[in-house]
């Protein structure tokens, strides 16, 4: 598949965006400017990256409790999803929701998900609309190796299977469910193969190589807009921090740092070198850009109003 | 108009179905998806003549994966559809509770009203058919409890069709209770279309010495008791029909009038509906009461099999006109 240029850089940005964005985040929250449980995307940008590359504004990704890097490939709207995690009434959903619950619905965003195979289902549903007015989106489901031992995982592969639905289920295999390594949760480690048992065509892919992931979802995509049905992504990928902001976690020695030389940063980042793509000035200059954005972002948090108790909307559920 | 002039006896069950099928017409938006619900009509047969109607693309039979259909049906709800769903037994959604609660009945709060979940959750629940525990749920007290979702349970065949086309209209999930033993009970009603709007208690009979404000089959239990009781203790029975949002001023009104209350449900007494409902009556209206507010509800335990311990459990006609007598022997 011959990616542009243009689509490379695009992607190196949107990559370096997510990780500075976990990274401001950690700053933030060790500050106390924002609070609750969050989930650290570091380590896996490749994949909401390379997935929302091949995607439309109109198709529909359901997200994850670790879906900062869903909300903000599919949107860019770093400043409503920083403002959300502080619980202000100008984030993306006016402070109701905080870090796992961030909706965009106008840019395909259907909300991120706190039960860990929930947002599975959902994604069916999205599917099935577009299949029931006949248009040519499609719905993509995050999940990691976790949910896949959650019961509505099979549910929801059979249903699509046998309704067609045009949905991607991506298997976020990050190796660890919580605290407990996927060695010890899962007792067949090839998840995809588990999607072809149920008659979906299924692929596995490297995660942290953005380019991989791109391609593999773009083929997966054009497919489904071909009315295919749907279709399994595996992709493997490591997530460097803790499950959340406040449970530290233990892991083998050295087995955090061997992926580093795996980075998707990294990664993607050489080879645009290599190629003559890019030069460092050109990394240089998206790194302040990045920075400036997510400067921005923090302080339109920062600034914007807490939700008012009294307000009608804030008190009633009643639409 | 004049067509609703003109009266026409229907089942319970036909009700619901006509409201689907006109509300199917009305808007393209509008699925029905659940077990058995296409070829066979539903196992009740609540959905019979549908599929033949609208086709398989807007009757769609499921495998039994309630949680697959349900979160499917909230997914469709998200992005634009207005699905019906039917639950077989409610007791069933008990293995999809995540879907209907932490889902669905959640994300339009979550979101900060951005996604709108316009969807019905139909299902039949009962006592008295002899089904044992998992087949017997009463389930609207649990749900009434949870914010995001209206509940909704008619008693009449009139009400039947009205409140779910309502329901149909909403844009918040609603949980629409059907009893089953109520199903094939006869009624007369209009020709045509009409709405009972949620929220709107309905006064089911006219009295001075007591309020019984009674839900799903137990209005009908409560009317029996009140029947009995005429010429010695003049029973007012209220019937809420929407159990979430609760018409408390057709409630409190009623206290007025009668200064005593009980309230019954088919469903657990213990942190139940009607202990909801007599909450509400002290919080808001403590003085109107001359008597102890008493709730009358099942044991607390899981609904029996055998006749003669089902029939125990459950509050009875009898023990309506019991209780009543009690109530109105303890003035204060």
């Amino acid at each position: 598949m011959d990616i542009t240029k243009k689509i490379k850089i695009e992607m190196l940005r949107k990559l370096i965006l997510i990780r500075r964005f976990e990274e401001k985040v950690k700053e933030l929250y060790n500050q106390g400017s924002i609070i609750g449980a969050i989930h650290l995307y570091i380590g896996q940008e490749a994949v909401a990256t390379g997935v929302c590359q091949a995607l439309q504004a109109d198709d529909y990704v359901f997200s994850t409790h670790r879906g900062h890097g869903h909300a903000i490939a599919k949107t860019l709207d770093v400043k409503t999803i920083m403002a959300e995690l502080m619980g202000k009434d100008g984030g993306m959903s006016r402070g109701h929701g905080g870090s796992m619950h961030l909706f965009e619905p106008d840019k395909g965003l259907m909300g991120g998900n706190g039960i860990v195979g929930g947002g599975v289902p959902l994604s069916l549903g999205g599917a099935f609309s577009a299949q029931y007015r006949g248009t040519a989106q499609v719905s993509v489901t995050f999940f990691s190796d976790g949910a896949a031992n959650q019961g509505t995982f099979g549910e929801s592969l059979n249903l699509a299977a046998l309704f067609e639905l045009p949905v991607l289920f991506v298997c976020e295999n990050n190796q660890y469910a919580a605290t407990t390594p996927v060695k010890r949760s899962t007792a067949e480690l090839n998840v995809a193969g588990r999607a072809e048992s149920y008659g979906l065509p299924a692929s596995r892919v490297d995660g942290n190589d953005v380019l991989a992931v791109y391609e593999a979802a773009s083929g997966a995509v054009a497919r489904m807009r071909a009315k295919s049905g749907p279709a399994f992504l595996e992709c493997r990928t490591y997530r460097i921090e803790p499950h959340c902001g406040i449970i530290p976690d233990e892991r083998e020695p050295g087995e955090r740092e061997s992926w580093h030389e795996r980075d998707p940063i990294l990664i993607l980042r050489r080879k645009l070198e290599a190629e003559g793509s890019v030069e460092p000035k050109d990394v240089e200059a998206i790194e302040a850009q990045v920075a400036a954005q997510l400067e921005e972002a923090a302080a339109f948090g920062e600034s914007s109003p807490w939700p008012d108790p009294e307000a009608a909307h804030n008190r009633s559920w009643v639409v | 108009m004049a067509k609703m002039q003109e009266k026409r006896t229907i089942w319970y069950k036909t009700a619901i179905n006509e409201a689907m099928l006109e509300e199917m017409e009305r808007d393209e938006r509008v699925f029905v998806i659940g077990e058995d619900v296409d070829i066979f009509g539903g196992v009740f047969k609540i959905t019979k003549g549908l599929v033949e109607k609208f086709g398989n693309r807007r009757v769609r039979g499921t495998p039994i994966s309630e949680a697959a259909f349900i979160g499917l049906a909230a997914g469709a709800a998200m992005t634009g559809l207005r699905p019906i769903v039917e639950i077989m037994y409610v007791d069933f959604a008990l293995v999809a509770m995540d879907q209907l609660i932490n889902q669905a009945a959640s994300s339009c709060y979550m979101s900060g009203g951005k996604v709108r979940l316009p969807l019905v959750f139909r299902g039949q629940y009962g006592v008295g058919t002899r089904e044992a525990a998992q087949h017997s749920r009463n389930f609207e007290s649990w749900l009434v409890n949870t914010p995001g979702i209206k509940v909704v349970m008619p008693s009449t065949a009139y009400d039947a069709k009205g409140l779910l086309k309502s329901a149909i209209r909403d844009d918040n999930p609603v949980l629409y209770l059907e009893n089953r033993v109520l199903y094939t009970q006869k009624e007369e009603v209009p020709r045509g279309e009409w709405l009972v709007p949620l929220g709107v208690a309905a006064l089911r009979r006219e009295g001075a010495d007591i309020t019984v404000v009674a839900t799903g089959y137990a209005v009908h239990k409560a009317l029996a008791a009140a029947a009995s009781l005429a010429g010695r203790i003049d029973v007012e029975v209220v019937d809420p029909r929407t159990l979430d949002p609760l018409d408390m001023e057709t409630i409190l009104k009623s206290v007025e009038k009668t200064s005593a209350l009980l309230v019954v449900q088919e469903g657990v007494v213990k942190a139940g509906f009607a202990a909801e409902v007599i909450r509400r009556v002290a919080e808001e209206g403590f003085d109107l009461l001359d008597y102890p507010p008493v709730a009358l509800g099942a044991w607390d335990v899981p609904v029996p099999f055998s006749p003669v311990l089902e029939d125990a459990a459950i509050p009875q006609s009898e023990d309506i006109v019991r209780t009543i007598q009690e109530v109105l022997g303890k003035k204060r």
